[in-house]
């Protein structure tokens, strides 16, 4: 079983946590069509770390920044994602 | 040499020492006109119909760890053509036709059983959705067939046909002409007939780059060396992403896993291919005896090639409330594979936007029906340089144009397909 450290709850279960998208800037309201094909289609997909969006919608139901390996399923870091989410 | 009774015969007499290899096991060429990177089915019928059905002959299929390695030896082994866009339909189809002279073709029993497929529904709004299905499926002249529960418990006695489960079965669309096969001896099939029309297949070659002149692959830099290319075809299911990202393309595509898991083998008790309708569970039996389940994907990316302990329990939980009686069944194995997720639910067999570069990717859950229809439509695009009338609308280009083909209609969430 793999556990999540999160920031609000502590260690919990991966089923409590529901994974959402590949971390990427949304495109802002006046951009064309192309960048949002982009940001709804197109994916890094990387073997290694990767940068993922987790809502924890069995407890705290935060939006949370992960960086997860996707070969070995380590997790490298978490944290909130309000923050990236703002800033891009 | 031909496999018949009469070599059957001459081989016994020499006690069986005479048999030769199945496929050539050769160096590479410093250029070939044809390479394809990934040596698994759908590789391996794309050499085999590029020399059968276009006659090109100087083809290597590429593989970074052994034929039948990667998926093709990980599935589950179902094979139907129940779906509903038209891309589809006629696509798996032809797929389908394919698999029914599959054996005679290769010359090599790859044991497909057409022992039908049975979808489950287990609430009347269920009903109606694959009475829907199984309607669109007629208008395409592809067989499909209500059965409802008093006919479905004397087709399958060992199903939990009555009111105690807590999804009772309402009824079932049948696809009698879908089933199993072997899923080993179909890359072994067409290794074995590619290798017969001179397709060099070379295994422990992992491709690390491609070689660019303006808008062309010249080249392949593999771990065997450099090897020149006219035209590259990538079929490397769950690393679809990666392989492209070498040669600078970003794929609609998710990796993720998939398990499947065998029971001990048991004597014969289940004769079709069962899809439980309330939750995500398919089930047959292997001509060896095991039960071979598979359940859903563990819902997050990975390469891993091996899956959790939640969905193990997901999974078996769902078959137990068909299969009450098979709860002290032991389970033998468990194991997953890595799949390629499109945004759509439906392969990408396309062009790309580099000239002589073509992807085949995207299968999600279903690679294995596919493997003869994509090899034939894949050979088809790669040898015309344009695509074969099932694969017309498998393009890279449709998540651009929004002709994107969602037989689900879950959307742009590739764990949901």
């Amino acid at each position: 079983m793999q556990l999540f450290k999160c920031p609000f709850c502590g260690n919990r279960d991966q089923s409590e946590f529901t994974y959402i998208r590949e971390v990427a800037p949304v495109p802002g309201l006046q951009a064309d069509q192309a960048a949002w094909q982009k940001y709804v289609y197109e994916r890094d997909n990387p073997r290694g770390p990767h940068n993922e969006w987790w809502h924890h919608h069995l407890g705290c139901r935060q939006i949370l920044e992960i960086v997860r390996d996707t070969m070995t399923h380590e997790i490298l870091s978490v944290q909130m994602a309000r923050k990236a989410m703002v800033q891009s | 040499m031909k496999y018949s009774v009469f070599s059957l015969l001459k081989q016994a007499m020499s006690r069986h020492s005479g048999w030769p290899m199945a496929w050539r096991n050769p160096e590479p060429k410093k250029h070939y006109d044809v390479v394809i990177v990934g040596g698994g089915g759908h590789g391996l019928a794309t050499a085999f119909y590029l020399a059968k059905n276009h006659g090109i002959k100087n083809i290597a299929v590429l593989e970074k760890g052994w034929i039948g390695g990667g998926n093709t030896g990980r599935n589950t082994t179902i094979v139907r053509s129940n779906y509903m866009p038209d891309e589809n339909a006629h696509f798996y189809e032809w797929s389908l036709k394919l698999w029914h002279q599959l054996s005679q073709e290769l010359n090599y029993n790859v044991m497909f059983s057409p022992r039908g497929v049975l979808n489950l529904a287990h609430t009347e709004g269920q009903r109606d959705q694959l009475f829907r299905r199984g309607n669109r499926m007629r208008l395409n002249g592809i067989d499909a067939e209500w059965m409802t529960r008093s006919e479905i418990q004397r087709f399958v006695p060992l199903l939990d046909c009555s009111d105690d489960p807590r999804f009772p079965i309402v009824g079932g669309l049948m696809q009698r002409r879908g089933g199993t096969a072997r899923h080993d001896a179909v890359a072994w099939g067409f290794a074995r007939g590619a290798s017969a029309l001179g397709v060099d297949i070379i295994q422990n070659c992992e491709v690390q780059g491609f070689v660019r002149e303006n808008n062309r692959i010249t080249a392949i830099e593999t771990t065997k060396g450099r090897i020149g290319a006219g035209q590259v075809g990538l079929a490397v299911a769950g690393n679809s992403g990666r392989v492209a990202s070498m040669a600078g393309l970003k794929l609609p595509i998710e990796t993720h896993i998939l398990q499947a898991f065998v029971s001990e083998p048991l004597k014969p008790i289940l004769d079709t291919v069962i899809s439980y309708g309330a939750g995500h569970f398919y089930i047959s039996q292997s001509d060896k005896g095991e039960l071979v389940m598979g359940g859903d994907l563990d819902f997050y990316p990975s390469y891993g090639q091996k899956g959790n302990l939640p969905i193990v329990e997901e999974a078996i939980s769902l078959g137990l409330q068909m299969f009450p009686n098979l709860s002290r069944v032991r389970m033998l194995r468990q194991w997953a594979g890595v799949m390629d997720m499109s945004m759509d639910g439906s392969p990408i067999i396309s062009k790309t936007p580099i000239d002589n570069l073509y992807l085949n990717a995207g299968w999600c859950y279903g690679g294995f029906k596919a493997t003869p229809g994509s090899g034939w439509v894949f050979a088809h695009t790669i040898a015309n340089d344009s695509p074969h009338e099932f694969n017309r609308g498998h393009t890279l280009e449709r998540f651009e144009t929004g002709k994107i083909i969602d037989d689900k209609g879950a959307g742009p969430t590739p764990q949901w397909h």
